[in-house]
């Protein structure tokens, strides 16, 4: 299979190039000009019927990128329970991603980055509020707009640091006595879950 | 070919992104204090009824519930 990768790499890049002035548009793309034979045949076929709309014309458009980056980051955070804030225009949030702390300002790069269960917070001004986010995914748009969602997440003070010990205790005597690989990757959760909740309250 | 990505452990493991999802946020859950964790435990209640259908005819139900007794 991998013999044939680079004739078939370099086949598709020559047609695309050749072809790239028929190359169709993908149906993502909303039309940018009505094709205006097809609604002439299509008036002379059925004169007293509006031609057909695509799904693409009932979305709304993309909302266009600012030229200049805007001042405040508009913060969507949902729950499946509850929408914790909504259009909220903030100055930074930092999210935990499984690839680290990630601090987003207005104008961040478009990222959709997965969360692991780990501190929020929401700057704005002097104001600092802390969630701790059991999982979730937070799309970072062009246009300065956050998107996160969360299953779970919950102010800090909410957690019961006793039972976040005996939870993590629990969890590595279950992980040494686990057996089949479901079992560890339970307890794989539950210690990193609880070791994640333990950093929150004491950090 | 295979896969260059490097997968998680519960995936590796079987188990479903969605199925991680609710098994972190239980365990969070599981870790409120007091009035908090009564109303996170009561808003994750599910109460459903399966049946599977033979024949064109419904089966016996299943039932499925968090309040016991129902």
């Amino acid at each position: 299979m991998l013999r044939q990768a680079s004739r078939l790499i370099s086949r598709s890049a020559t047609a695309a190039s050749s072809k790239s002035v028929t190359a169709r548009a993908f149906s993502t793309e909303l039309p940018s000009t009505i094709d205006s034979t097809f609604v002439e045949s299509w008036k002379k076929v059925a004169p007293n019927m509006d031609p057909p709309q695509t799904p693409s014309s009932f979305m709304k458009p993309r909302p266009s990128t600012a030229s200049s980056i805007p001042t405040k980051l508009t913060v969507n955070f949902v729950l499946p329970y509850a929408s914790e804030l909504s259009w909220k225009e903030v100055d930074m949030v930092i999210i935990p991603a499984t690839t680290g702390q990630m601090g987003v300002l207005p104008g961040h790069v478009p990222t959709i980055a997965e969360l692991k269960p780990g501190i929020m917070s929401v700057h704005e001004g002097t104001d600092i509020k802390k969630y701790f986010v059991s999982s979730g995914f937070a799309f970072l748009h062009a246009n300065s707009v956050a998107d996160i969602i969360a299953v779970e997440a919950v102010p800090l003070e909410n957690i019961d640091a006793s039972q976040v010990q005996k939870g993590l205790a629990d969890f590595t005597q279950k992980l040494a006595s686990a057996s089949t690989d479901l079992e560890k990757a339970e307890a794989q959760i539950g210690v990193e879950v609880h070791s994640a909740m333990n950093a929150a309250l004491s950090g | 070919m295979a896969s260059s990505a490097a997968v998680p452990f519960w995936r590796a493991a079987g188990m479903t992104y969605i199925t991680y999802s609710n098994i972190c946020a239980n365990l969070v859950r599981n870790c409120l204090k007091e009035p908090f964790k009564a109303e996170a435990l009561s808003r994750e209640k599910v109460h459903f009824s399966i049946s599977k259908w033979a024949d064109g005819k419904p089966e016996k139900p299943i039932l499925r519930s968090d309040t016991p007794g129902v």
